[in-house]
């Protein structure tokens, strides 16, 4: 399959694992993404090599870091026309509480879509959407 | 505390955590206030199979380990400091099958706020990445003795 036609067989099927498949790096985390109507929910699965502090025990800051800038790029992905990987250009996370060693979440909102740049809000939280373990905003430059 | 003992420290400290180990991540040079970690290349960590160039959040988790192990190195008695945020800057892609390098620093101690800059480049090569993080003091005694004594080495 190409990229255009996986891009078309995800966006057809709402079945994200053969994309996320084709990304070591998502693979190497757990990603995973379910589609409900036209919102994505992104997953990371508990995972024993995700940890940081053993003490919590608490998924380490960086891979709640990569998950939610890996979300933010596919979530940018499904949204254009060229299944091209948005480049990140800069990337902006406060962490709000610990995220502890269960599974995790993440929804993506586009703020703003320009010509070259746009700026995508992510929302990461475990046990309740109302509470989440952390937030982020990231700019990516879109290629043509 | 010497450079040994920061280097020994923040060896101890990052083999505690799993995606660290993971990552193989290791100290190049622990001096006081300052820390390089190396981030070996990985066909795992691809980010876009094309190019082989590494994802961004490999690098994201290099530095978070880089800014709060330096951390280590800038206090003389062990203590885990949540982080706050972190702010990072993609200058340009890693080149593949190569490693990466963090050398992160913290710029200003307070009682309560640990402030860190770091900065992510490859040998020879210009910086891929920079970042800022905040990183909150919750004292020592928020970390039970026997991990402290594990990073110290029973040593004060």
């Amino acid at each position: 399959m190409t990229d255009a036609e996986l891009l078309q067989y995800t966006r057809d099927t709402g079945d994200f694992s053969r994309m996320l498949s084709s990304i070591p790096y998502a693979r190497f985390i757990g990603l995973e993404c379910d589609r409900f109507g036209d919102d994505l929910i992104f997953r990371l699965p508990r995972k024993q090599q995700n940890l940081g502090n053993p003490i919590l025990p608490a998924i380490h800051g960086g891979v709640i870091g990569g998950f939610m800038e890996l979300s933010a790029a596919f979530y940018l992905m499904m949204s254009q026309e060229t299944p091209r990987m948005p480049r990140i250009v800069d990337f902006s996370l406060d962490y709000l509480r610990a995220g502890l060693d269960r599974e995790t979440y993440a929804e993506c909102r586009l703020t703003r879509q320009g010509n070259r740049v746009a700026n995508v809000m992510i929302t990461a939280w475990q046990k309740s959407r109302s509470q989440p373990i952390a937030t982020a905003r990231a700019h990516f430059l879109i290629e043509g | 505390m010497n450079d040994d003992t920061r280097r020994d420290r923040v060896t101890r400290f990052i083999e505690t955590l799993n995606q660290a180990r993971e990552l193989g991540l290791s100290v190049e040079d622990a001096k006081e206030g300052e820390l390089v970690l190396c981030l070996p290349y990985s066909d795992r960590i691809i980010g876009n199979p094309e190019t082989g160039v590494i994802h961004g959040g490999a690098i994201t988790t290099l530095m978070d380990t880089a800014s709060g192990s330096v951390i280590i190195c800038a206090l003389d008695e062990f203590e885990l400091c949540p982080t706050l945020d972190l702010r990072v800057d993609y200058m340009r892609p890693a080149e593949p099958r190569k490693p990466v390098y963090a050398r992160a620093e913290t710029y200003k101690v307070t009682r309560n706020i640990i402030f860190t800059r770091c900065q992510a480049y490859q040998e020879g090569g210009e910086t891929i990445a920079n970042c800022v993080g905040t990183f909150m003091r919750i004292g020592k005694e928020a970390t039970p003795k026997g991990y402290r004594d594990l990073i110290t080495g029973g040593e004060v």
